[in-house]
């Protein structure tokens, strides 16, 4: 059982024994942000997961929280539970630059859907997390603002776009983080620290307010350090809101009723697909040793093991590296000078924003938008994007026939656990291929998680298991995923997170 | 599908608004050539006869209720402006001495 006198046992509980500890009067909300702001103060330095931390907003809700709960009266399932928000999310009152310069010490005048919820759901916002420039990236080393650092292993990446999400979590900064998915930004971020996130359905929960990477790709998302806290936190983003056209009109799925019912019920008749395409040859021997044992467990549970085939997937990265530049391209077209972030003056409008673009955006960003530039361009249109959109349609036919054969699919979620900060930052290519199992559920729009699956032998370090749904069906991750999850906590002694080395505690 | 070139990359990049110096072409225009390349990959399926997808899931005439509802006011809006002035956003002037 928690002490809820001791700071270092409350960062280590989860968010739902927070919320639990809080409506039975051991704890106050007061007290959980007072513990994880000083646990920021001690870790985050080598960390940096943090680009900017909210202290005084966060007491001052927390303090509301506990004195609307010494009244009595009615507050949200998660209310006064802290929360990180990726910097992609604008904040008013709080800084969003979405790891660029370009924005720097931009000060959003409006909240997003999903800030505004969370503000709802009455959770102390902790500070906003780094992140790749504008999400373009797998290990946040294109952060404009220095790499977030592994708590497993400092000199590692953990993952991207999302890495101070993973990592604050991973680091016990906080129990809850948001982070958004357009090709694997929260579920390889997941992977690489032993920590669980889930890219809702396409649609499933508003990007108002979220800084636009690729439109017709990106997904919002709640990351956590368990599967039933990553199901409260869906549950809290999710619905549908008249500010995004396209942003689903339907009930939010009953996650963490999902999540309960796979803890308790286990996994009889429910047929699971193991993608031939996404293993094999690139994926490291731990990681295939630990995918492998996952599918043991799922079969002891009593789960169908099948095999499924998806062949147009060999095509699914290079289509992603022609739809995604040629949308942020577009996307970025915005960062121009003239109503926000940096202005490097010249004489001339066009030539001030050749001069703040080349100076605001890092060499990813630039690289994508030339590509994006490029694949749009008269001449080529047909060829680049209009062929990458119809590998979206056979990559879509793919996942149908599968789903014909199995209720879920899964693979390992990265070929890889992380890897060295700077190993592959001057090679796009090699990092590019750290997406290649994730990226078809972004062209297909449906749902998908990564939970941990164990450390590999070899290195000690996580490895991810990604289970992927139907669309609308996000509701069977949390099953399948809370069933996997029991069994391996079980044989573990308590979550991978504790089983990661002890960071060094400033002073 | 041709592999592009440092000449092309400039031209790109000049109608892109970013200004590249001779080091920025340097280190980037041979990792973009490399890319274009390695995406090359989908022009194998150029000629099959499948419909292109823009969108996961469809989507067509989404409306909402046509309600006046509260929006930005001037002052927050330039409130985050480079330069701003008579409520409005001040830019460079728009044409060169050449003009």
């Amino acid at each position: 059982m928690t002490d809820w006198t001791d700071p270092t046992q409350v960062t280590r509980a989860s968010a739902l024994e927070m919320a639990d500890a809080m409506r039975a009067g051991t704890v106050t909300s007061v007290e959980l942000v007072q513990a994880h702001l000083d646990r920021i103060a001690a870790v985050d330095g080598p960390v940096h997961a943090f680009l900017y931390v909210n202290a005084e907003e966060a007491l001052a809700t927390a303090a509301a929280v506990d004195a609307d709960r010494a009244t009595g009266a009615a507050l949200p399932l998660l209310a006064g539970v802290p929360i990180a928000i990726k910097d992609v999310l604008v904040t008013k009152g709080m800084p969003t630059t979405a790891g660029s310069r370009i924005l720097e010490g931009w000060l959003p005048p409006y909240d997003a859907t999903v800030t505004a919820k969370v503000r709802a759901a009455r959770m102390p916002i902790l500070g906003k997390t780094n992140m790749d420039e504008f999400a373009m990236g797998s290990s946040t080393e294109h952060s404009g603002y220095g790499p977030t650092h592994n708590p497993w292993d400092l000199e590692r990446i953990p993952g991207g776009s999302g890495g101070g999400s993973s990592a604050s979590l991973a680091a016990w900064e906080t129990p809850l983080a948001i982070g958004s998915d357009t090709g694997g930004s929260i579920r390889q971020p997941a992977a690489v620290t032993g920590t669980v996130g889930v890219k809702p359905t396409y649609g499933g929960v508003s990007r108002y307010g979220a800084i636009a990477l690729a439109s017709s790709l990106d997904q919002l998302g709640p990351c956590a350090r368990t599967v039933a806290d990553t199901a409260a936190l869906h549950e809290v983003m999710g619905g549908h809101d008249v500010m995004d056209a396209t942003s689903l009109d339907e009930p939010v799925p009953s996650c963490l009723e999902a999540a309960r019912d796979g803890a308790a019920n286990g996994l009889a008749g429910v047929r699971i697909g193991v993608v031939k395409e996404l293993g094999g040859e690139g994926y490291q021997d731990g990681v295939k040793q630990r995918f492998e044992e996952g599918l043991d467990h799922l079969r002891a549970l009593g789960a169908e093991i099948v095999e499924v085939s998806c062949p147009s997937f060999k095509y699914a990265l290079a289509a992603y590296y022609l739809i995604l530049p040629s949308e942020a391209s577009s996307n970025l077209a915005k960062f121009d000078s003239v109503r926000f972030g940096l202005r490097v003056e010249r004489d001339t409008i066009e030539k001030t924003m050749g001069a703040t673009r080349a100076e605001g955006f890092g060499d990813e960003v630039k690289r994508r938008i030339i590509l994006g530039t490029y694949a749009l361009s008269a001449g080529y249109y047909d060829a680049y994007y209009g062929s990458a959109q119809k590998v979206r349609t056979l990559i879509q036919r793919d996942f149908a026939a599968a789903f014909e054969q199995a209720d879920v699919l899964v693979s390992p979620t990265a070929p890889t656990t992380p890897f060295k900060i700077g190993e592959r930052i001057d090679d796009p290519l090699a990092m590019y291929l750290n997406d290649v199992a994730t990226i078809p559920a972004n062209l297909a729009g449906i749902p998908g998680m990564s939970l941990p699956a164990g450390v590999a032998p070899e290195d000690g370090l996580p490895v991810g298991f990604q289970i992927l749904a139907p669309a609308h069906e996000d509701a069977r991750l949390y099953r399948i995923g809370a069933a996997l999850e029991k069994a391996l906590v079980a044989q573990w002694g308590g979550p991978l997170a504790s089983l990661a080395p002890e960071l060094e505690v400033a002073p | 599908m041709s592999t592009l070139s440092r000449a092309d990359v400039a031209r790109l990049a000049a109608l892109a608004r970013i200004d590249m110096s001779d080091s920025d072409l340097d280190r980037l225009s041979g990792q973009i050539a490399a890319i274009v390349d390695a995406v090359a990959l989908v022009s194998e399926v150029a000629g099959q006869d499948v419909p292109a997808t823009s969108h996961p899931i469809p989507m067509s005439n989404v409306h909402r209720a046509d309600e006046v509802r509260p929006s930005l006011a001037p002052a927050d809006a330039l409130a985050a402006a480079p330069e701003a002035e008579d409520g409005r956003f001040r830019v460079p002037r728009i044409l060169g001495e050449e003009a």
